[in-house]
């Protein structure tokens, strides 16, 4: 187990080197520092001397992969992939244009994003699974298919009408819960159901038809039958047998986002002005702060290598035939 | 008055789409497995009955793809100049919609601005009021008392065209001539016994006429659907739209097709170290989220477009490379799914007898691959063709929304929403806007959907896991 998860560590440095010369590629490459110091300043009206300084204040006067101009290890240290690009891995961001460290921001708003998107999470789990096998309870019938036409009709809503929709109706018109703001503590619950309730509401319709069809195909198999023969409900077969083994499909796609509930939603941040990751991913691209984009790409790919490992693991727990070796 | 067709990039590429699909339909008919399966399609309702609504809003999208710039009057002898205005058929085909434009906010069917301003009256005293419109119910002498009469005589001509049409339609699908009798053929048709669900049709096209007959044909008159806040129709700015939501979500697909498709079937087919690169390539693209993929690329999309403007002649061009460009974003973030899904059908396929067989009577590798396992892995391309489509049409507008989808300058439902989600806030509401936005996605997404479930069903029952998939 412990030499597996060493292993399949150690492969997940490759990809997020591979992740990183990426990023470095698209920042630095497509587009020279200067590129980027001149649509900063406007393009028009530039000195020279003003994107010299630009390019100072924020460490980009330096060469790409080569320092010529320096000595021994410098000349590879002292480059921009270096010292931008790689020094990521040990989290080190750099400042944001506002002057402040990245690393720390992050830190400081990975608690709202988390407020927001793990009971958001954890939620839609739960109801998506009731649903989807509460469709195959009353499978082939017309309960079952107007369920579906409903999910396949939520699937086509755009997610940004649901936002839309949730405030006005609940927060203008009905003036339950405030329409946007964020409070740490028990005072802040008020400003986190909305979010909560539109997230589970949008990814609900998708993930329930897709569950169903996963449930639909373990009953045609021959445990369920045993199961049923032994003379189960068909309550007792659909949550003890055709969930637990519907699961190994489902961990798939859910242990994969866990970690990347940190970053938390871009769109549900911003209509809601949560200060968390999302908003702040958004404000930075508004802004075209590029090092900011940059770290949350990086921080993004390690939580989603994270969550890779994690399923993997996650198998073994759910499904006794898994073995690691 | 003259003038001169202009060839975007994205219409090029559009028409070329189009004519793949002509020529992969023609290339099917001869192939009675295909044959089949897309006889199942036609036996569903609700396939037949998306079918017919993507295919009117095609002909928008085609329409809006035809473009030129009209000649300037200029005296005669001169050489013709053309304006710099870029303009579609659609335009041309619209312009009661598209010139028709007002100073600010209308209601639908308003003859009055929604907003109050003050009026010069003749006899030098100002009054606050609301002002007329400069086009919505010009015609009529005094809106107040005539305009509900007018509307419902509009109202009342265009449904008697709208269920003429419908009419013919019915008779022309019935194909009376082929049976004989009217009732004969009437059966016939209801109860699809050629196979295919030609009622599923008539009765979606008939809805299509009753929407969208009034619609058109009021539209002279009054605005049907308002106007914006820089007084634009909003029915000529969703007809604009729907072209946008086709070329994002087919162009998208066509530019990673080759990727996905050469790369899938040469790794699962070669194995080895051709496999292995591929599958560290998309494994390491994939590990990125998509949408902070797509955010630093189109960043620096914008930075590179930005820093030349020298490279575009107009800002029709100018708009039609960051469409493209964002096409090909989105394609290099998404062709990682297909890619998978190709390399494990490959390495499946490469087992089978007929595979061997090949192999051992020494036919090359380029030509198993092209004759042997690409037209076997076809369907799983066609099914994620269909199945990616609505995601990319619903992704554009939350990419639009963040500030990272198509250029500002572009009509997209994306940049309409993103314009009119402050105006529920107002007082009267302004909700036209983000209605019309709502129920023209809606319908083209939810008829993706239903049309991409059937080709799913039809061409591969057991694939029943949705492909891709974005959030």
């Amino acid at each position: 187990m412990s030499t597996y998860l060493i292993r399949r560590l150690l492969y997940a440095l490759p990809i997020l080197l591979g992740v990183n010369l990426i990023t470095f590629a698209l920042f630095f490459v497509v587009n020279s520092p200067d590129d980027m110091a001149r649509m900063q300043l406007g393009v028009k009206r530039v000195t020279p001397e003003a994107i010299e300084k630009w390019k100072v204040e924020r460490g980009y006067d330096k060469p790409l992969f080569w320092n010529a101009g320096a000595d021994g290890l410098a000349r590879v240290t002292d480059t921009l992939f270096v010292s931008k690009s790689l020094a990521m891995f040990r989290f080190d961001f750099g400042r944001a244009d506002d002057g402040r460290d990245i690393a720390t921001e992050i830190r400081t708003r990975m608690g709202p994003s988390l407020a927001i998107a793990l009971p958001t999470f954890l939620l839609s789990l739960i109801l998506t699974i009731w649903f989807a096998l509460f469709l195959v309870f009353f499978r082939h019938t017309t309960l079952d298919l107007v369920g579906v036409m409903l999910c396949v009709a939520m699937m086509s809503v755009s997610s940004l009408f649901y936002i839309i929709g949730g405030q006005y109706l609940v927060s203008k018109v009905w003036s339950l819960v405030p329409i946007s703001g964020y409070a740490e503590g028990l005072d802040g619950l008020r400003f986190l159901v909305l979010p909560v309730l539109i997230g589970v509401l949008g990814g609900l319709g998708g993930g329930a038809r897709w569950y169903r069809t996963l449930f639909l195909e373990e009953i045609g198999k021959d445990y369920v039958k045993t199961a049923r023969a032994k003379g189960l409900s068909e309550l007792t077969v659909l949550w003890r047998h055709v969930l637990k083994n519907g699961m190994i499909p489902i961990l798939t796609g859910v242990v994969v986002v866990i970690p990347t509930l940190f970053l938390g939603s871009l769109l549900t941040e911003s209509f809601f002005g949560i200060p968390g990751l999302g908003s702040y991913t958004i404000d930075a691209i508004n802004a075209q702060d590029f090092a900011v984009v940059r770290a949350m790409v990086f921080i993004g790919s390690l939580l989603y290598i994270i969550g890779l490992v994690a399923t993997d693991l996650s198998y073994v727990l759910v499904d006794p035939r898994v073995r690691f070796d | 008055m003259g003038w001169q067709a202009v060839i975007l990039g994205s219409d090029l590429l559009f028409f070329v789409l189009i004519a793949l699909s002509l020529l992969g339909a023609v290339w099917a008919r001869r192939r009675p497995d295909l044959v089949r399966a897309w006889r199942r399609v036609a036996e569903s309702d609700a396939a037949m009955a998306s079918m017919t609504v993507l295919a009117a809003l095609l002909v928008v999208g085609v329409l809006d793809s035809l473009h030129y710039r009209a000649a300037l009057p200029g005296a005669p002898g001169q050489p013709v100049m053309y304006a710099a205005q870029v303009d579609s058929a659609l335009d041309a085909l619209t312009r009661q919609l598209s010139g028709h434009t007002e100073k600010t906010y209308s209601a639908p069917f308003a003859a009055h601005l929604y907003a109050k301003e003050t009026i010069d009256l003749p006899d030098g005293r100002q009054m606050r009021a609301y002002p007329r419109l400069a086009w919505g119910g010009r015609h009529l002498p005094v809106p107040e008392r005539d305009r509900p009469a007018d509307i419902a005589r509009g109202l009342a001509a265009a449904l008697a065209l709208a269920v003429t049409l419908s009419a013919l339609l019915a008779l022309l699908l019935m194909r009376p001539w082929r049976h004989g009798a009217l009732a004969r053929a009437w059966r016939h048709f209801w109860r699809a016994e050629d196979g295919v669900k030609w009622r599923a049709v008539w009765l979606a096209a008939s809805a299509l006429c009753i929407v969208f007959v009034p619609l058109l044909l009021l539209s002279g008159d009054y605005h049907v659907l308002g106007t914006d806040k820089v007084g634009q129709d909003i029915l000529y700015q969703a007809l604009k739209s729907v072209r946008t939501a086709w070329l994002i979500g087919t162009l998208t697909t066509l530019i990673m097709l080759p990727f996905a498709i050469f790369l899938g079937i040469y790794a699962g087919y070669r194995g080895g170290l051709a496999d292995d690169i591929v599958q560290y390539l998309y494994t390491t693209l994939n590990s990125i989220p998509g949408v902070l993929l797509i955010a630093a690329s189109v960043l620096m999309m914008q930075v590179l477009i930005d820093t030349h403007p020298e490279w575009f002649a107009t800002a029709a061009e100018r708009a039609d490379a960051r469409l493209l460009a964002l096409c090909a974003i989105l394609g290099m973030t998404s062709w990682t799914g297909l890619c998978r899904l190709l390399r494990g059908e490959a390495l499946k396929l490469r087992e089978l007898d007929y595979v061997q067989a090949a192999r051992a009577f020494g036919v090359s590798r380029a030509r198993i691959l092209v004759r042997h396992i690409l037209p076997n892995v076809m369907h799983i391309v066609l099914i994620s063709i269909a199945m990616d489509f609505s995601g990319l049409v619903l992704s554009e507008a939350v990419l639009s929304y963040i500030g990272i989808g198509v250029d500002p300058s572009m009509q997209s439902f994306g940049t309409m929403i993103n314009s009119a989600r402050m105006e529920l806030s107002r007082e009267p509401m302004v909700w036209w806007s983000l209605a019309t936005a709502f129920v023209f996605l809606f319908v083209l997404v939810l008829a993706a959907n239903l049309f991409a479930d059937a080709v799913r069903d039809a061409l591969d029952p057991r694939l029943a896991s949705p492909i891709g998939g974005r959030a």
